[in-house]
């Protein structure tokens, strides 16, 4: 198996006629996602890569039956697409779009919450799960089907690290970036949880960073409710407090949210933590075999 | 982005939050004429987009017109955390009997605007949180409904009591309202003063507005004060390039930044110092490599330029050629490191084995290689 996306995800892609949703689209369907529609407001009755395009989400839901949305839409109407995919029944939803407000998000989440939408992002790289699925942007050419799982505030980072067990022989059952914005729909937890249910997961790999607490709360949540073994990595130790380090969410306000922080809690609780990239696969093949 | 304290008190006035009269002056004359007009008793304030101005020196009562001259004569050109005092504040002195503090800030676990209370003002929220939470009343702000007055209400009359109380709840309503419509990730009123016949002025203010917001927020986009940010700092933003600088002697050019920020700890990891946070975003347009190559060669400290790119969906060998001709565009003379990984990486490193640039298969050898050409061009 794997978590959030598998071979039973009907994607819409949520403006597919702009430049990155028809660049990324192709890429998903070569690498098997089953794209079976895309939204764009205006643009319906077009075709996309040979995918109908429609006006709305609502249509692509009853005429093709999608069940998972990938957002592309830019950051002032993103919002609304997530609502927008919400509304029309959808219940897994990845926002890719970089930048969208704080208070467009605070609005977003309570509906998130309560209608028990599984959403991942914003400002993320999506989801991908070998052999079966892949929503956003991670080059799929990185990835092997296998048991590990990979949960990962970054983009690039992200794809360093799978990249590195694939080429140790690591295949992976999903690997999922959570996103960089200090919003998200999806974190630590909520994947930890999931690659811990999954019976195709054997072990998880963490990629934190600096900012919020969200790795210190994985920690705990590890300590009491992970029988998988879970190795970490956290980017930022060298950066200056009170900076945003490219990410919106990747800052050190107030003296919270530094990597030492959170590199301390997670060994604090057993979680081996690799001090530079090139020792997650070691440390990982310490604590699984 | 942060705004100074005058900008931010010009918003609390729209909304109708008490602030004592002020004007901004930039030379000693103008401060002292500035403090007749106000009664002359004034507080000259320092306006740097920085915390702790009053221990630095840049918060000042002066009793009459001649000591505000003085004493914003003292205060101009100050330095404060590094940032140059080039104008103060001048606002008509109040009478304190009590201080409190008030804040909205955005909750990041909560994921939603929090209003913060509390009678310990005048002191720094933050050590009154680590050393004494229990002073600090919060409250979750529904973004739907905003703040309600009763729920204002509510706040105020734990903290103080009477027409105080009331005063102060409808404060903190106005103060959300200055906080929602400005987009803000922080608004914060620290002292809110009541004076001896119980009226209540906000005599601090400070606002911090979520960047990703500003296309909606044309006016007060514009009062983003370019002296308060570092000028290369400001250049790449403009840029499209989010970077950082930092004291070191290894130029960092990376895609993605949680790859950026990882590669700086490796510099540190390897014995050398990171020059610059660097991230070029996903795609490796060769104009933004220009300007990468421009910022970073003009910092002096930089002795050699590091590039890590994972070339996902993007080609290696487009970058390669990417990056080459943008060092012969931008003249660099400096020591350059290459690690390309991803699609098409070999096709790239048989490029880059036709120029000057080393190349590196992994993070480990590029950074000890750029650690060492950085310490080679200093001995």
């Amino acid at each position: 198996m794997s978590i959030f996306i598998n071979n039973d995800t009907r994607l819409v892609v949520q403006g597919i006629t702009g430049r990155d949703g028809g660049f990324h689209t192709e890429r998903m369907l070569s690498f098997g996602t089953k794209v079976v529609a895309g939204v764009t407001p205006g643009k319906g009755g077009l075709d996309v890569l040979g995918r109908p395009v429609f006006d709305t989400v609502e249509q692509a839901v009853e005429v093709k039956g999608a069940n998972t949305s990938v957002i592309f839409v830019p950051a002032a109407v993103a919002a609304d697409a997530i609502l927008e995919s919400v509304d029309a029944g959808i219940k897994t939803i990845v926002a890719i779009t970089e930048g969208i407000p704080i208070r467009d998000m605070n609005r977003v989440m309570p509906v998130i919450r309560a209608e028990n939408i599984r959403l991942i992002g914003p400002n993320c790289p999506g989801a991908i799960s070998p052999g079966q699925a892949k929503v956003g942007i991670l080059p799929g050419n990185i990835v092997t089907q296998g048991k590990v799982g990979l949960v990962s505030r970054s983009g690039t980072l992200t794809y360093e690290v799978v990249h590195k067990l694939t080429m140790a022989g690591l295949g992976q059952s999903t690997c999922i970036g959570i996103g960089g914005d200090p919003v998200i729909g999806t974190n630590f937890i909520d994947c930890l949880e999931a690659f811990e249910k999954d019976p195709d997961t054997e072990a998880v790999v963490l990629i934190g960073e600096i900012g919020g607490t969200d790795e210190e709360e994985a920690a705990d949540f590890i300590k009491a409710n992970m029988s998988k073994p879970v190795v970490s990595f956290i980017a930022g130790q060298t950066a200056p407090p009170g900076k945003t380090m490219g990410h919106a969410g990747a800052i050190i306000s107030g003296g919270s949210g530094t990597a030492a922080d959170k590199i301390e809690k997670l060994k604090s609780v057993g979680i081996p933590v690799a001090e530079i990239p090139s020792q997650i696969v070691p440390k990982l093949q310490e604590v699984y075999k | 982005m942060k705004i100074h304290e005058y900008r931010a008190k010009d918003l609390f006035r729209r909304e109708g939050i008490p602030v004592p009269d002020g004007v901004i002056a930039r030379t000693p004359d103008e401060a002292k004429q500035r403090a007749i007009e106000l009664g002359g008793r004034v507080v000259i304030k320092a306006q740097v987009l920085a915390g702790g101005r009053g221990k630095a020196g840049g918060v000042k009562l002066a009793k009459n017109p001649d000591e505000a001259r003085e004493l914003a004569d003292k205060i101009l050109g100050m330095k404060i955390k590094g940032m140059t005092v080039v104008r103060v504040l001048v606002d008509k002195a109040v009478d304190i009997e009590s201080e409190f503090y008030l804040g909205i800030v955005q909750d990041r676990t909560q994921q939603c605007s929090t209003l913060m209370v509390s009678a310990a003002g005048g002191m720094d929220i933050e050590q009154v949180a680590a050393e004494t939470p229990e002073k600090i009343i919060k409250l979750p702000i529904n973004p739907e409904t905003g703040l309600r007055p009763f729920e204002a209400r509510e706040a105020a009359f734990r903290i103080c009591g009477g027409k105080t109380a009331l005063r102060i709840a409808d404060v903190m309503v106005k103060l959300w309202r200055a906080y929602a419509k400005a987009d803000s990730t922080l608004a914060e009123i620290n002292p809110l003063i009541v004076t001896p016949n119980q009226e209540v002025w906000a005599v601090d203010g400070k606002m911090n507005l979520d960047d990703n917001a500003l296309y909606r927020q044309s006016e007060i986009a514009f009062w983003r004060d370019h002296l308060g940010e570092v000028p290369e700092e400001y250049e790449a933003r403009v840029a499209g390039l989010s970077y950082v600088k930092l004291e070191g002697n290894v130029g960092c050019v990376v895609n993605g930044a949680g790859l950026a920020m990882a590669t700086m700890d490796l510099v540190k990891y390897h014995g050398g110092e990171p020059a610059n946070f660097l991230d070029i975003g996903g795609s490796s347009n060769p104009d933004k490599v220009v300007k990468a190559l421009e910022i970073i060669s003009r910092d002096q400290n930089v002795k050699a330029i590091l590039f890590n790119i994972f070339g996902g969906i993007t080609r290696c060998d487009d970058v390669a050629r990417g990056i080459i001709k943008a060092k012969e565009k931008a003249d660099i003379k400096l020591p350059v490191i290459v690690r390309l990984i991803g699609t098409n990486e070999d096709a790239a490193r048989e490029l880059l084995a036709e120029t000057d640039l080393e190349s590196a298969a992994t993070m480990d050898e590029a950074v000890q290689k750029a650690i060492d050409l950085a310490k080679g061009a200093t001995s």
